[in-house]
């Protein structure tokens, strides 16, 4: 492999400044664009050559169009996207299938992503094809390399997708996007749809190949417990932003921002005594709807410790209480070590705030049915 | 006596390919007021079981025995079902969105469910109960949002909406279905809370079916492990996650990442699940077993008390001695290249007898 060879140091594999992406939003009978919806908004954030950046959030957050805007599968509304050491964010189509053999994706749907109608051979071929590296004999060698390489039985090269598991499907993704020997791979929740024995498997395949290749990846998922276990630094996007980045220890040692706690204490831990003696945050209410997001802060309207100036103001994501360069907040009122986030009340009107203001089960709890119709 | 007794259940279906085998001689205990997690991955047959005992299962072979509250639901007629399913045993799905008709209000809809089972409860009393329901589970402005439709909830409020309908008549069971899989984990945690809580107010006993190991250490009394359409151990809560029997929790348990964090290899369990159909004889695990010895190939193993203590039970033939064990875990991977799938199986068929 050749990468980071031409490479200063310290330039990192991909930024992205300033990003930001939205998408139309056509409602009313004559479908007119009525809105703006900021899938992304104002992103800035780097990916280092041979590290693993974990992107996480909720489902809308933005995570994955984040990663296709990096991918250049959708085109940015501003802001700049630097793929070693390029622009390349108004390249066109010509000029990008050249960088696309450097930045690949492996998707979330093992059963979606794979044509069922074509053979394994011919779906982990394409790459081949399509660049024009390897045809004929030499094609069928190399697919033959690389389903060997996957984990995947060579002689299983005229097999079809329905005749794979779930397991191995994401395998043949995996090969498929490992056959040009990208820099960059960016995995879109790679192993939710597995079971755990097989996520354990692919999770191992993943970084047995970063090792092997010397790899990139951005690994965007919801479940944090994998996250922690593959990246070595992780971002947490809320609503279109990141609001918190740090190296994968720090994010759980030194938390600061109240939704990454949150986030955190809502994974279910498979320790019975941790799961009984741990903080519990229950986050009141939904995600706020990105087409109009809440002003200042927009976890404001969900947070526990929620001011005044949260509502007003923005928060900038800067490093707080005297964390590195490398470990950004986008919090007010950050959280110190040990501070204890359920004891925290928010001082903002009741109309800032989802669900009427009230914590859905404080509310519940005061008026039982009893009576009448039991 | 316990709430539900479920004694040797099986499930078979015809298919194209021969008779599938979906459950093969389940038997646990609910008692009342308490937690059962089955936990599997898919097509463990988790969901295949408890669908059965609530009549849900329509093309199958079934026999065995359900007893709930006294009265055998297995073979069970319909009409008995339908006084029991909604109004004893409450249901909630994984996907709240398919399982809530997008054309009528959710009012309507836990009214028209109110009603079905007691036509004496007049529509405005089942109205001022559904409202209430709504905000028992949490859901803001109930009394507003009672004439929404499913499509203006969002997910987790669909969910919250589907246990309202669940607990609308008060059931004494609620058998929740991956209730949680399909939310975002704040959300997740949200669902959970008010299942305790409901629980804790009125009693309910629960059938949590989850593949999440995290939610089974967060809710759960007991837990049964299945795989392959059986139980494979059956325990208490903290000895299932502590000192559990079985191979196969082991394994499961084994290949979740660590709470440190590190970028180390996890240890999955090899291979694949077997197909259901035409499963030869042995324990079904055996082929990904780490310590399987001739014995697992010959007999299948029947649940059976471990380590002296009458709550835990493993259908396993292994000894609980740690060092016997990890002599054969040796002897296996001697004969055994540490090769995921393809490879594994191929072994898998000089390694049987």
């Amino acid at each position: 492999m050749t990468e980071s060879m031409t490479q200063p140091k310290n330039e990192p594999l991909l930024r992205v400044e300033g990003l930001t992406k939205s998408f139309p939003v056509s409602s009313g009978s004559w479908r007119r664009n009525t809105a703006q919806v900021h899938a992304v908004d104002d992103v800035t954030l780097e990916i280092q050559t041979g590290e693993t950046l974990g992107l996480v959030g909720e489902t809308g957050c933005g995570k994955s169009t984040l990663a296709r805007c990096m991918a250049r599968l959708y085109d940015v509304t501003s802001g700049t996207v630097w793929f070693d050491g390029r622009d390349i964010t108004h390249l066109d189509r010509r000029e990008m299938r050249v960088v696309r053999r450097d930045v690949q994706m492996i998707f979330q749907d093992p059963y979606g992503s794979l044509n069922p109608r074509r053979r394994v051979g011919a779906i982990i071929g394409d790459p081949f094809v399509i660049h024009g590296t390897a045809t004929g004999r030499e094609l069928k060698t190399k697919v033959q390399d690389l389903m060997a390489t996957v984990g995947l039985n060579p002689e299983h090269y005229n097999r079809f997708p329905a005749e794979f598991s779930g397991g191995q499907r994401q395998r043949i993704g995996v090969a498929r996007a490992l056959a040009l020997r990208p820099k960059l791979v960016i995995c879109d929740e790679p192993v939710s749809a597995l079971d755990v024995s097989i996520q354990a498997q692919i999770i191992n395949l993943l970084i047995d190949l970063q090792d092997e290749f010397s790899l990139t990846y951005l690994f965007i998922t919801h479940d944090l417990s994998v996250v922690r276990h593959v990246s070595d630094r992780i971002a947490v996007m809320y609503l279109a932003k990141v609001v918190e980045a740090a190296p994968t220890p720090e994010l759980f040692s030194t938390t600061r921002h109240p939704y990454t706690r949150a986030l955190l204490s809502a994974l279910p831990v498979p320790d019975p005594d941790l799961a009984d003696s741990r903080e519990q945050i229950v986050l009141s209410g939904d995600l706020p709807t990105p087409t109009d997001p809440p002003s200042g802060c927009r976890f404001h309207t969900r947070c526990p410790k929620a001011r005044h100036d949260c509502v007003a103001t923005e928060p900038a994501l800067l490093p707080v209480l005297g964390d590195a360069v490398g470990h950004p907040t986008a919090c007010h009122h950050p959280l110190t070590v040990g501070e204890d986030l359920s004891l925290a009340r928010p001082d903002i009107d009741a109309t800032e705030r989802v669900g009427d203001g009230a914590f859905p089960l404080e509310a519940a709890a005061t008026k039982e049915p009893g009576g009448e119709s039991r | 006596m316990a709430l539900l007794e479920v004694r040797d259940l099986r499930v078979a279906f015809n298919t194209p390919d021969g008779v599938l085998e979906a459950v093969r001689g389940l038997s646990f205990d609910v008692d009342r007021g308490s937690t059962l997690a089955i936990v599997g991955e898919s097509g463990s047959g988790k969901s295949v079981a408890t669908q059965t005992i609530t009549g849900l299962t329509s093309g199958a072979r079934v026999s065995g025995s359900a007893r709930f509250d006294g009265t055998e639901l297995i073979g069970a007629s319909s009409e008995v079902l339908r006084t029991i399913r909604g109004a004893r045993i409450g249901m909630i799905f994984q996907d709240p969105l398919s399982s809530l008709h997008p054309y009528y209000t959710v009012g309507w809809q836990i009214v028209e469910m109110i009603r079905a089972h007691d036509r004496s409860v007049s529509t405005s009393a089942a109205r001022r109960r559904a409202a209430d329901l709504l905000g028992v589970v949490g859901i803001p402005h109930a009394r507003t949002r009672i004439d929404d439709y499913p499509h203006q909830f969002s997910g987790g409020m669909r969910q919250r909406v589907m246990i309202a309908m669940a607990m609308a008549l008060d059931p004494v069971l609620l058998i929740a279905d991956e209730p949680t899989t399909a939310l975002d984990v704040t959300v997740q945690a949200q669902v959970l809370a008010v299942m305790r809580r409901l629980q804790e107010d009125f009693g309910t006993a629960i059938i949590l079916i989850t593949h999440d190991l995290g939610v089974v250490a967060e809710m759960s009394d007991e837990v049964v492990v299945m795989y392959a359409g059986s139980a494979m151990e059956r325990a208490p809560r903290r000895t299932l996650f502590y000192a559990n029997h079985h191979p196969y929790s082991e394994g499961l348990l084994g290949s979740l990442p660590a709470k440190g964090g590190t970028r180390d290899r996890l240890t999955p369990i090899l291979g694949v699940p077997p197909s259901l159909i035409g499963l030869p004889a042995g324990c079904p695990f055996a082929p990904r077993c780490p310590y399987a010895f001739d014995r697992c190939w010959r007999e299948t193993p029947p649940l059976r008390m471990v380590f002296d203590d009458p709550d835990h039970a493993s259908a396993c033939w292994l000894t609980p001695v740690l060092s016997e064990r990890e002599a054969l875990r040796a002897a296996r991977v001697d004969r055994e290249p540490d090769q995921p799938q393809e490879s594994a199986s191929a072994t898998r068929v000089e390694v049987r007898p």
